[in-house]
């Protein structure tokens, strides 16, 4: 669907909806189920891009809801300021501490950040109970009044719900639109695969911590539009019993979409009045769908339906444009200059005073034996491991110890040995990432273009709009050479990207590999096939055991003594039998 | 003087109880790598288990606690059957995510059936305890520590000096290869999910004397055990007991000389700050990714 109709129908569906809370007789009890499923989706969509975009867990939303409900109490009660202002204040601070949350834990990943989360809505609860002058304790806040619009007092309930419309459809909105914006897909490469993602260029911890603090932000928003709606809040609303509610509707709805949110909430609030016969069961239902809709629908309901309809190709169109690369420093100088590199792993030097010059241009290849150190040199050139000692300068920048996101916009590119793709994004929108890096193209039409550009290059333009996890091997490969390749690279790294290829796959690499040369893009390669390696390479070095044994052109290289009994052993010792 | 002793003898005991659950959480980590949420509940269902027989049906102590024990065995069994073996080839979330719903069913099972007011069960003994000076050694304080001093040693020659406790090592650190070697991968992670039961069951029926049986137990004791293997360093089975002791000894000790009310945040608060400062814990889990 194109983006025009999509935002018609998202006004015209806004406007239906206003006008029925407006119009339409409610009673005051659905009235009430109307504004806590409102504001409790504007809550759930917090989720959408934390747990669905970013694959980071939350476990404190009902956290984040109080804070910003007890910002718009005690902000319009206590200190008597207006409505507006304690609702943006209630869910700024909703906010910090999503930041100081994140900032101190995502690192950390999974097991950590749910037990952190866990333990902030813990204390919360304690806090809320026990600070009795601030929050009035276990009594709860009263008659917390409503907003005025200019000369449109929200007293009435069916304005109120209007106006808790108008924020959801809004937020849902943005929340869809991020999905498919740069930050959004950043997310999306982070939660399926953070390794790759970093190395892509993506500032992994950044783009967490914005997800979670946005998180937070749509809590305390949500909860403080709910403190309006209810005009009376006490701490026991906003327990851990209520953040697993809020993750249930994220992941019921189908967690990877705003519409899914809204549909999980809209649900989980009316399923209480169709369960009423279960009464006091009712929450180990609740647990019992939790662990059902992980095991047969992790998609949740929108995930299962838009799986039924298939997903609408969301491509550049026109004629592809023919990729740039290589570029601007094709100086004499050589490209990458490595001295006394070294990494060690306790008493293990996994590599050991490696030096390696590789020239503007060339095809460099890097090869020794199994456990000779060469994955864990790209490993430092690419900035996924910091070195132990030594220099790595690019372009004649010292680059040592840089983070992955910074190595990939100083110019580093690489693939991995085990294919890393985002697997459950298409081809394109894979290379789509690779485009992100910094300075290749400045606006979103021409880092689409150039996405599209790569892609062709590699021959996989066709295969553009397919999700890459449904993608054969050998196409893989080729998709996470495209992404390197649309970041434009200075220096490409390729793990051993003939492993796995059957000997058709393997011709077509090699006539690639050539191609990228012919281009002047300058190459430094890992790999096992000694074919191969002879057929591309301008240079060779070679490790053992971390070191650096040889370094020169295949014929000098291939028939050192050296080499020679690194790869068959040492003859008159295991070879003579 | 003497209260400070006083104080560190309350701590160790009720840290023990901790270290128990922690334990159980750190061997279903190693096995499976996923954190079960639902660890603290296995704690409170063995209160629970103990309730019925020796309560309710009025059956003596110790047959009480075989009976109890038994059943754990079992849940833990189907524990791991219902939630974790259909999520077995799935990441790290999803499966999360069922332990944490598994835990809001057992909760609510157990409110909707028994109600929310919590149930008194008797120690082991009705011995009071040994008087060292001021200083009083409460005879359940004293069984719990014992307890958990014979289950570590227990653990500790089941895991070096057995066959069975060598193929679940093995399975911990590489199923591919274990299955490859012949180990039967699915029965060490069954038997593993089993025995974390057991754990957590002993654990419950330690503790009941001194918290009441409630079905806010479990969720009490899970948080503080979690927090424990994280500050011992996750993962680590010395960490997961230095760590339970030493929240045990911070909030026994907090909550006397700083805050009753806020007795339960001491241990996040350590927590926070071991992230903070040493996020690999006391013990240390190597944090690392590989390429």
């Amino acid at each position: 669907m194109k983006s025009g109709i999509k935002f018609l129908l998202w006004l015209a569906a806004l406007i239906v909806a206003i006008g029925l809370a407006l119009a339409l007789p409610i009673n005051g009890y659905l009235m009430n189920l109307l504004m806590q499923a409102s504001t409790y989706a504007i809550a759930v969509l917090g989720m959408t891009i934390v747990l669905g975009y970013a694959g980071q867990i939350n476990i404190a939303q009902a956290a984040f809801f109080g804070i910003g409900a007890y910002g718009v109490a005690i902000g319009t009660t206590t200190l008597g300021m207006a409505f507006f202002v304690s609702l943006l204040l209630g869910a700024v601070v909703a906010l910090l501490f999503g930041i100081v949350l994140g900032g101190s834990t995502l690192k950390l990943g999974g097991h950590y950040l749910a037990m952190v989360t866990i333990s902030f809505q813990e204390i919360l609860t304690l806090v809320l109970t026990n600070w009795i002058g601030v929050s009035h304790g276990p009594d709860g806040i009263s008659n917390i009044p409503r907003p005025h619009l200019g000369f449109l007092a929200l007293d009435q309930s069916q304005h109120y719900l209007a106006l808790c419309l108008v924020f959801l459809f809004v937020i849902a909105g943005l929340v869809a639109w991020l999905k498919s914006s740069r930050l959004g897909l950043s997310m999306q490469a982070v939660r399926d695969n953070e390794l790759a993602a970093g190395v892509a260029g993506i500032d992994t911890n950044r783009v967490k911590i914005i997800a979670f603090a946005a998180c937070a932000f749509l809590g305390g928003l949500g909860g403080g539009l709910f403190a309006g709606a209810f005009r009376y809040i006490s701490p026991d609303q906003f327990s851990f019993d209520d953040s697993v509610v809020l993750l249930t509707m994220a992941l019921l709805g189908g967690v990877d979409a705003a519409i899914g949110a809204v549909i999980g909430t809209a649900l989980l609030i009316l399923l209480p009045e169709w369960l009423r016969f279960l009464k006091q069961f009712y929450l180990a239902v609740y647990g019992l769908a939790v662990i059902l809709i992980m095991i047969f629908m992790p998609q949740g309901i929108f995930g299962y339906v838009t799986r039924l309809f298939g997903r609408a190709p969301d491509l550049p169109s026109g004629a592809v444009a023919p990729l740039t690369l290589g570029a601007s420093v094709a100086t004499d100088r050589p490209i990458l200059e490595v001295d006394g590199l070294s990494k060690h792993f306790g008493g293990l030097r996994a590599v050991d005073e490696v030096d390696l010059v590789i020239e503007s241009g060339s095809v460099h290849a890097l090869i020794g034996p199994n456990g000779s150190g060469k994955t864990t040199t790209l490993n430092l050139l690419s900035g996924i491991y910091r070195p132990t000692a030594g220099r790595i300068r690019l372009g004649g920048r010292e680059v040592a110890g840089l983070a992955p996101h910074l190595l990939a916009s100083a110019g580093m590119g690489r693939t991995f040995q085990n294919i890393r793709l985002f697997h459950s994004l298409t081809a394109f929108e894979n290379v789509l990432i690779g485009s992100f890096r910094a300075g290749s193209g400045s606006d979103a039409k021409s880092r689409r273009a150039r996405a599209l550009a790569a892609l062709d290059f590699v021959g996989m333009a066709a295969r553009a709009a397919v999700v890459v996890s449904s993608l054969p091997y050998g196409h893989q490969r080729l998709v996470e050479i495209a992404r390197a390749l649309a970041a434009n690279p200075t220096l490409l790294l390729l793990d051993e990207p003939a492993a796995g290829l059957n000997l058709t796959e393997k011709q077509n690499l090699v006539a690639l590999l050539r191609r990228l040369r012919g281009h002047g893009l300058t190459i430094l390669l890992i790999e096992h096939d000694m074919d191969l390696v002879e057929q591309v390479s301008d240079r060779i070095t070679v490790l053992n055991f971390g070191r650096r044994i040889a370094d020169g052109t295949p014929d000098e290289v291939l028939r050192h003594p050296d080499v020679v009994a690194a790869y068959l052993g040492e003859v008159g010792e295991d070879v003579i039998a | 003087m003497t209260i400070i002793l006083q104080l560190l003898f309350t701590g160790i005991g009720i840290g023990a109880v901790y270290a128990l659950v922690a334990l159980g959480f750190v061997l279903i980590y190693r096995a499976t790598n996923v954190v079960n949420f639902a660890q603290g509940q296995f704690a409170m269902l063995g209160g629970y288990c103990m309730v019925i027989t020796t309560v309710d049906l009025g059956l003596p102590y110790w047959l009480g606690v075989v009976i109890s024990l038994v059943v754990m065995a079992l849940f833990g069994a189907l524990f791991n059957l219902g939630v974790y073996y259909p999520l077995r080839h799935r990441s790290f979330l999803p499966v999360v995510i069922s332990t944490i719903g598994a835990s809001i069913l057992i909760t609510n099972l157990v409110l909707a059936l028994y109600g929310p007011e919590p149930t008194t069960l008797p120690g082991m003994t009705d011995y009071p305890g040994i008087s060292f000076g001021a200083v009083f050694l409460d005879a359940q304080y004293l069984v719990i520590i014992a307890t958990t001093l014979a289950l570590v040693i227990l653990q500790y020659f089941f895991f070096e000096h057995t066959m069975v406790g060598k193929k679940m090592q093995a399975v911990s650190q590489d199923k591919e290869m274990a299955s490859l070697l012949g180990i039967n991968v699915t029965g060490m992670i069954m038997l593993t999910f089993t025995y974390s039961a057991v754990l957590g069951g002993i654990a419950g029926i330690l503790v009941a004397p001194i918290l009441f049986v409630s079905v806010g137990l479990g969720a009490q004791i899970a948080l503080k055990a979690f927090a424990a293997s994280i500050i011992g360093g996750f993962g680590d089975v010395p960490g997961a007991i230095v760590g339970g002791l030493l929240i045990g000894v911070a909030e026994t000790l907090g909550a006397f000389y700083i805050s009753v009310p806020y007795k339960d945040a001491f241990a996040f608060i350590l927590l926070f700050a071991f992230l903070l400062i040493r996020p690999q814990g006391i013990f240390g889990e190597k944090i690392a990714q590989k390429a």
